[in-house]
């Protein structure tokens, strides 16, 4: 699937958690909603782009989301 | 054919109970009942005319008439209420001769062709001659009558033949009380009175077609067409209409297996006897020309379709789905459920994909349309449903609607919400249009928000600072029900200043006092009940709209009774249904997630293979991937994407790119010609199962005629599924919902036989509600507390610029049903022929746009041309306009933009330029040389029921 279309779907996530006082929190739920609703090929394909790409265009909230919570998200 | 029994007024509901004697019987009823009901009760009937038990008491026709000891006169019995100790006499010899001597007079101003009438045996004036037993009329018929009074045809689906009418009112009371759209009246008085539309046929009237008044007829004056054509039915089945989310009830009633009429129940649960234009009368398309009955496959859609049979049909389809499988692997194929289909099939649909292919790329309709609502309220409350019964609207101080347009949308319901209006709820719109809503006879909203497209969430926010900041918060419920540490993350954000309505007003486009006015109301103005719909969710933050409705209702306490609640309205009839069926691709029957181990292991066990914990991919995901070239086939049932779905070019791109599209549809739907193998569907008329509404009522869908295309629809997902090496040995839909209530905690007590015996059943049914649960979260919300959410306002991406000015937003009309699919296969089409865009005048002037004209609509993701509608419902910078046929290419301007949780589209916002144009799009140019094309390949001209 086209990453572009990954990465704004992942930072929309991102924008809704951002609002979160608790940055960890926000992490947390970002990672947690990518789990929980996309596919295993998409979510492979995020996380392939977070580590090869530096996650390039994704906000920095969601890479940090992704790097922190790679492991339930594989 | 048994009619259900006419008690003559409606029921009174009090505890305090009334002894009177009737004819020599004791009558024990609730205070304030009629005398005509008590008698009625006790198996007594009273002679009437004008009373029937849907309508208050009018006291008009002096028929009803009793003696009362102790009273002087005959006072009519249905306008007098019982009293303790009363003696009524309703059969007395001055009784009878004054019935007899009133009957005369009707009757010398009635045509004496009762052999020939469209009502002969089904006419309650026949019905009274006989029983004051009238012989004679000594006036003779040669003195001034309404013999010659002109029938009107015009309404495609009844007549007004006021020759034939009595002047009872019923149909006007009808109109008024049953419905709320006061469209007719009784003009003049005395001997001139008559009953008008106000204009001079009922069709150009404001007269909706709801049929209400037509049911109420007790002569011929109003009459159904089709029973004038075909005579009156002989026998009677009670099913489900499979138009909108109010799912109301119909008697189907029939003459062999062909449908004479449907008559809305009186004892359905969501429609109490009530109807609209679409369930009572367009149903047609169930015969219609354009169905195609027998399977089809090809190898490209290149080539016609070549018929065969159902043997062949299926096993070409299961080679093609073996050969990708081995080919691609079992994640390049996805299903798409419906929600015009019963949860039985829903159900098949999604075992088949889950068991049958072991992955969970299966997906529903919601998708495009209330999935913000599984996801919002399942985070919140804990449960992806509406909390209320329509019924509780009924108990409303104030209503909030928000995004949802009633009358056109779900108009039964309407009618019932602008019932508890007119006595005097206090109302509060929320939408960029004019809805009727906002002001109708005898209703008028109290604040209108006329917000702009897509600041749901920023109306919401500044609400919630009103609230929060004017200490309008009902602390000791959110301390008792919410987890209170989420409440003080939501209250400390919403006291924010951005957020105050002051700080929003120039997002909103709403003055700040008029914000806090109403936020005022709803926090304080009694029971508040919030009502939405699609102009919620679909935006790129519906699902943060749905959690801000309900950290409302939760902060005000506003949930867990009656007259309160969240309320989403759903736009097809079975979209609860469907996604409570496991029908996304992350949850399992039940809104179970699939990564459960325990659930999984439940239908592992009970289906007897391995299944995946990986949530499946949703439809834009499916589309996304085609295009791409990774997704390569689809079993689409029931739905038709290529027309429902956001900027058309994406979707037809996709289903091109795709080795094998299977469609099964009433008719070769938009879809279908880009599929390789088409599967007839059978009508809601044709098959056994049952649809989930908005308010979580599971109704009866009972067979009333024999499949035209030779199965019900789970038969033929079940024929797929043995094919394909997973048997489904179903013998009976009710044997699937037997296995949906052995797997589905909240469906356990669900059964045919207690449908049947119940009618319908609000889930969640099981041992603790054996008979459902009207409304939910009473004590404790489903999730234990209730949880409240930030609600951060992100402006859509969508945005205006010089090149795209105006936004364009769209919706649903009162004639016509999502695609049209059915609708406009009807004589619905006499009402929206076309589909049209409202521009403000304003708008229009800078334009040079006159009404009527040709427009050009073009977005960053296309461009369609439609004819203009110049009308100050809609604000100066938003156009708006409906979807309901395929030439106009709605979906060709909307674009690929999606709530955040969800993906459901932003339907509701697109930026768009306007202006006047002389020939169609290239993208309707294109369409129609293909659609014409398809239908070649078919063998079968559909009619074209689109505009020129």
């Amino acid at each position: 699937m086209s990453i572009d279309r990954l990465i704004s779907m992942a930072n929309q996530i991102g924008k809704f958690f951002e609002s979160y006082p608790d940055a960890e929190l926000a992490k947390e739920g970002i990672a947690t909603h990518i789990k929980n609703f996309w596919a295993q090929q998409m979510r492979r394909q995020l996380v392939s782009h977070v580590i090869e790409k530096q996650g390039q265009g994704l906000d920095h909230l969601v890479t940090e989301a992704i790097k922190q919570h790679q492991a339930i998200l594989a | 054919m048994n009619k259900p029994v006419d008690f003559g007024t409606p029921a009174k509901q009090t505890d305090k109970l009334v002894t009177l004697e009737i004819d020599g019987h004791s009558v024990t009823v609730p205070a304030q009942t009629s005398v005509m009901r008590a008698a009625m009760e006790a198996g007594i009937t009273v002679p009437k005319l004008c009373a029937t038990d849907s309508l208050e008491p009018f006291g008009s026709c002096r028929l009803c008439l009793v003696e009362i000891e102790g009273r002087r006169g005959f006072p009519a019995s249905c306008t007098t209420p019982v009293d303790e100790g009363m003696k009524v006499r309703t059969q007395t010899p001055k009784l009878a001769d004054i019935r007899r001597g009133t009957m005369e007079l009707y009757i010398s101003d009635h045509p004496l062709d009762c052999l020939t009438c469209a009502a002969n045996g089904d006419c309650e004036l026949q019905d009274m001659a006989g029983a004051v037993g009238l012989r004679e009329v000594r006036y003779g018929y040669d003195g001034a009558n309404h013999l010659k009074a002109e029938k009107d045809t015009s309404n495609p689906y009844f007549t007004f033949d006021p020759s034939k009418c009595i002047v009872c009112s019923r149909c006007v009371r009808a109109c008024e009380e049953t419905q709320g759209t006061f469209a007719l009246t009784i003009q003049a008085r005395g001997f001139d009175s008559k009953v008008a539309s106000g204009i001079d046929n009922f069709l150009d009237s404001e007269c909706v077609s709801c049929g209400a008044c037509v049911q109420a007829c007790p002569t011929a004056t109003l009459m159904e067409k089709s029973v004038i054509q075909h005579g009156t039915p002989e026998h009677s089945i009670t099913t489900t209409c499979a138009y909108c989310g109010v799912g109301c009830s119909f008697d189907a009633e029939m003459k062999g297996e062909e449908v004479i009429r449907m008559v809305p129940s009186k004892n359905g649960g969501a429609n109490h006897g009530h109807s609209c234009v679409k369930g009572r009368f367009a149903w047609g398309y169930a015969t219609h020309k354009d169905r195609i009955t027998t399977p089809m496959i090809r190898k490209s859609i290149k080539d016609p379709w070549q018929k065969v049979s159902w043997e062949e049909a299926i096993a070409y389809a299961a080679e093609e789905l073996t050969r990708i499988r081995e080919k691609y692997g079992a994640s390049a194929i996805g299903a798409i459920t419906s929600s015009r289909c019963t949860n039985e099939e829903v159900y098949v649909v999604q075992k088949l994909i889950r068991a049958g292919f072991g992955t969970n790329n299966v997906d529903t309709c919601a998708r495009v349309c209330h999935s913000p609502t599984g996801y919002g309220l399942k985070q919140t409350l804990g449960e992806s449903a509406g909390t209320q019964t329509f019924d509780s609207v009924m108990q409303a101080d104030v209503i909030m609607v928000i995004g949802a347009n009633p009358t056109d949308g779900h108009p039964v319901f309407a009618s019932q919400m602008k019932r508890r209006l007119r006595q005097g709820a206090r109302l509060i719109v929320a939408d960029p249009r004019e809805i009727d809503l906002v002001s109708s006879p005898h209703v008028r909203a109290d604040y209108h928000l006329k917000l702009r497209p897509g600041t749901n969430v920023a109306l919401i926010s500044a609400m919630s600072h009103v609230i929060v900041t004017e200490g309008l918060v009902n602390e000791a419920f959110v301390r008792e029900r919410c987890e209170w540490d989420s409440f003080e993350m939501w209250r400390d954000f919403a006291a924010r200043p951005e957020n105050s309505p002051e700080a929003l007003a120039a997002d909103l486009g709403i003055a700040a006092e008029t914000v806090r006015a109403a936020a005022r109301l709803y926090a304080t103005g009694g029971n508040a009940a919030i009502y939405y719909g699609l102009g919620v969710t679909e935006h790129s933050q519906g699902s943060t709209t749905v959690m801000g409705i309900a950290n409302l209702a939760m902060a005000t306490g506003n949930i867990g009774r009656e007259g309160v609640g969240v309320n989403p309205l759903r736009g097809q009839n079975n979209v609860q249904g469907s996604c409570d069926m496991g029908s996304m691709p992350h949850e399992f029957p039940g809104y179970r997630h699939v990564a459960d181990d325990a659930t999984r292991a439940l239908f592992e066990s009970a289906w007897g293979r391995p299944l995946s914990k990986d949530p499946g991919l949703r439809i834009p995901n499916m589309l996304d991937m085609a295009g791409e070239g990774s997704f390569k086939a689809l079993y689409c049932n029931g739905e038709d994407i290529a027309q429902s779905d956001p900027n058309t070019q994406h979707v037809t791109h996709a289903l091109e790119s795709m080795e094998c599209v299977i469609v099964q549809d009433l008719f070769l739907n938009e879809t279908a010609m880009y599929a390789h193998v088409f599967f007839p569907g059978a009508s809601f008329l044709e098959k056994n199962g049952t649809f989930t509404n908005a308010e979580r009522r599971i109704s009866p869908v009972r067979r009333v005629t024999r499949p035209k295309n030779g199965y019900e629809d789970w038969e033929i997902t079940a024929m797929l599924s043995t094919a394909l090496g997973y048997p489904m040995p179903y013998k009976h839909a009710s044997e699937i919902m037997d296995e949906i209530a052995a797997l589905t905690p909240t469906f356990k007590g669900v059964s045919f036989e207690k449908l049947d015996r119940l009618g319908s059943i609000q889930w969640p049914c099981n041992e603790e509600h054996p008979a459902g649960t009207p409304i939910m979260h009473i004590d404790e919300f489903v999730r234990g507390k209730g949880r409240f959410f930030i609600t951060q306002y992100i402006p859509t991406t969508e945005r205006v610029n010089a090149r795209y000015p105006l936004i364009l937003t769209t919706g649903r009309i009162l004639t016509q049903y999502n695609v049209g699919a059915q609708t406009r296969r009807t004589d619905n089409v006499a009402w929206h022929p076309e589909d049209r865009v409202e521009i403000h005048p304003h708008d229009a002037e800078e334009r040079g746009i006159q009404d009527g004209d040709w427009v050009g609509v073009s977005s960053r993701a296309g461009e369609t041309v439609l004819r203009a509608t110049i009308t100050e419902r809609v604000q100066p910078g938003v156009v708006y306009t409906t979807f309901h046929h395929p030439e106009s290419g709605a979906n060709v301007i909307t674009t690929d933009n999606s709530d955040w949780a969800t993906n459901c589209p932003e339907y509701k916002v697109t930026a768009v330029q306007v202006s006047r144009v002389s020939q169609l799009s290239d993208w309707q140019l294109e369409y129609r040389t293909f659609s014409s094309e398809q239908k070649k390949h078919a063998g079968h001209l559909a009619t074209d029921t689109t505009s020129d």
